[in-house]
């Protein structure tokens, strides 16, 4: 790859984190739901037993990585439909006449929106901590490598969405009616064991069950299902959406 | 050989043809004007000479690159400054500028030099540190055209320039246009539906309606072509004064339009009479007349019987509206 294509990927990259530390109040937006989940949820419904959960862990315990989970998902979708915005802004233009290729246009956004959509599930993980949360301090580095697969997931169908999607309106319709069901049946909010057999069977279609249950797995090692069939199903999934996003985004036109 | 080189370009939307088979030779260090009103099919050329749209038809080189086969090397020796605003408003001027420098491949240093080189070339240097949300209309312009030219492009395309602008910052844009081709020698390529822009900026000026170019030519060419100079008038019966004008040989010509004749000869001041007299002859009132030089918009007229204004729909440039954040 030349060195005009990495100093693309690079400026990508820079402009999204540049614009992510100076919009304040989407960092608060996108933190604050996470948040009460974890505070009005966790810490309420704390005392409860739910089948499933291992010993000496709480129903806080159990929540907390699924809302770092879900920040990550919900952070980089939007990272990577922003290109919407910068459709309706005219400044994709300015990138797609640029003589540099569209894969490093793709790239440069996807580590933009990784990167700042893992820093603000660190931010939700810093508060489970000070919530009480127990974290297993060895599978952070499993944990972070899982994050960043599933920031790339997340991107690439944020890409996917925004280059068939001329109307930035859809994509909330998509967040509310596909992402918050998706999120709520991901075992994000209780245990795979405390279901019945058929909502069991959806949890197990839902791609994003295995996206939680592996990171929770590493950070608390309660895995309900196989680590490396939640590792695999995140691996293909990461490898579907960012060939697909990057195909149409290719294909589509300013 | 032409820096920018057309043959039979065409471009069709669903049977609908945007541009019709033109033809164009710009030559290295002019200014280019290409006068048409809205929805002529200025925009349509100017993406497809930017790569950003494949011609359905025809070929187009672009410093004797191909624009479909290598659209790289195209982009490389390009600049564009679209019609719509295409600026991140998060980011700031000095950012914007840098950002570009970068997917251009300059050095830091050439970086450093050339961003204070442009800044100070569209006076923006003192509010180059300030994000573009607070930027005025014309301060985006100033800082689109800016980066356009950062990297040293050997073509410049503006695609309406001052397009909703008012007239002050026109024609302090037009001045950095101007100085942009002398200093820097670059070609410059721009669209417009004004009239006077397309006269006061371009060396040439291609006139072209319904996706068709109808003449090419220095705007004093053009409007030698027609004459030198224009009486128009009011009266009580145009088509029936038309008709009788058009009989005498002394009258080149002679246009119908809202509630004008305009009216094309030699040496103006000594035809006034003769046609005031014509028309006391017929028992037409004439209520006013005029004497002028034939401007571009004569020329607009005489190419396609129609005048641009009649043409043109105003339309506001303005940013889209702002879209609703998620949550």
């Amino acid at each position: 790859m030349s060195s005009l294509e990495l100093q693309a990927i690079y400026v990508m990259w820079m402009r999204q984190l540049k614009r992510f530390m100076r919009a304040r109040s989407r960092l608060i937006a996108n933190i604050i739901q996470p948040f009460f989940f974890l505070a009005f949820l966790g810490l309420g419904l704390r005392p409860i037993k739910l089948p499933g959960l291992t010993t000496g862990m709480s129903y806080l315990d159990f929540l907390a990585p699924g809302m770092i989970a879900m920040s990550i998902i919900f952070a980089s979708m939007f990272a990577g439909v922003s290109i919407i915005w910068d459709r309706q802004f005219g400044f994709l233009k300015e990138i797609l006449v640029a003589p540099v290729s569209r894969l490093s246009i793709v790239i440069g956004r996807t580590l933009g929106g990784a990167t700042v959509s893992i820093i603000q599930g660190f931010i939700i993980l810093a508060i489970s901590i000070l919530f009480g949360v127990k974290i297993n301090l060895m599978g952070l580095i499993p944990g972070l490598f899982l994050m960043l697969l599933i920031a790339f997931f997340a991107v690439g169908f944020g890409i996917a969405l925004a280059s068939r999607m001329e109307d930035p309106h859809a994509f909330s319709l998509i967040m509310n009616i596909v992402m918050m069901p998706a999120t709520f049946l991901s075992t994000a909010f209780f245990p795979l064991e405390s279901t019945t057999s058929w909502l069991r069977i959806i949890i197990y279609m839902n791609p994003l069950t295995y996206i939680v249950d592996g990171l929770r797995g590493c950070l608390t090692n309660m895995f309900s299902i196989s680590p490396w069939i939640d590792l695999t199903v995140t691996i293909s999934l990461c490898a579907a959406t960012m060939s697909i996003g990057t195909y149409l985004f290719n294909r589509s036109e300013a | 050989m032409a820096i920018i080189e057309a043959r039979g370009l065409t471009k069709r939307f669903d049977g609908l043809v945007a541009v019709d088979h033109i033809d164009l030779d710009v030559e290295e260090g002019e200014i280019f004007g290409f006068l048409g009103p809205n929805g002529a099919g200025k925009t349509t050329t100017i993406k497809m000479l930017t790569t950003l749209l494949k011609p359905s038809e025809g070929e187009a080189k672009i410093c004797g690159y191909d624009v479909v086969k290598q659209p790289d090397l195209v982009r490389k020796s390009i600049g564009v400054v679209f019609q719509e605003p295409a600026l991140d408003d998060q980011l700031t001027g000095r950012e914007n500028l840098d950002f570009h420098a970068r997917l251009y491949g300059l050095n830091r240093r050439e970086r450093e030099e050339r961003i204070e080189e442009v800044l100070k070339l569209v006076g923006l240097e003192d509010r180059a540190d300030e994000l573009v949300k607070n930027y005025s209309g014309g301060m985006r312009r100033r800082l689109e055209i800016a980066r356009g030219f950062i990297h040293h492009p050997r073509i410049l395309f503006l695609d309406e320039p001052t397009l909703g602008l008012d007239v002050q910052t026109r024609r302090a844009i037009w001045s950095y246009i101007m100085e942009l081709n002398k200093r820097e020698g670059i070609t410059i390529f721009l669209t417009t539906h004004y009239l006077e822009e397309a006269d006061n900026l371009s060396d040439r000026v291609a006139i072209i309606d319904h996706g068709k170019i109808l003449a090419v030519d220095s705007p004093r060419k053009l409007k030698d072509m027609i004459g030198s100079d224009v009486i128009t008038l009011r009266c009580s019966e145009p088509n029936r004064l038309k008709n009788i004008l058009e009989s005498i040989s002394w009258v080149k010509d002679v246009k119908h339009h809202g509630e004008e004749l305009s009216i094309y000869v030699e040496i103006g001041e000594t035809k006034i009479p003769k046609i005031i007299k014509i028309a006391e002859e017929n028992g037409i009132r004439i209520s006013s007349i005029t004497l002028r030089e034939p401007t571009l918009e004569d020329v607009y007229l005489n190419f396609t019987g129609k005048t641009i204004r009649e043409e043109a729909k105003p339309t506001i440039r303005r940013p889209p509206p702002r879209p609703r954040r998620w949550r």
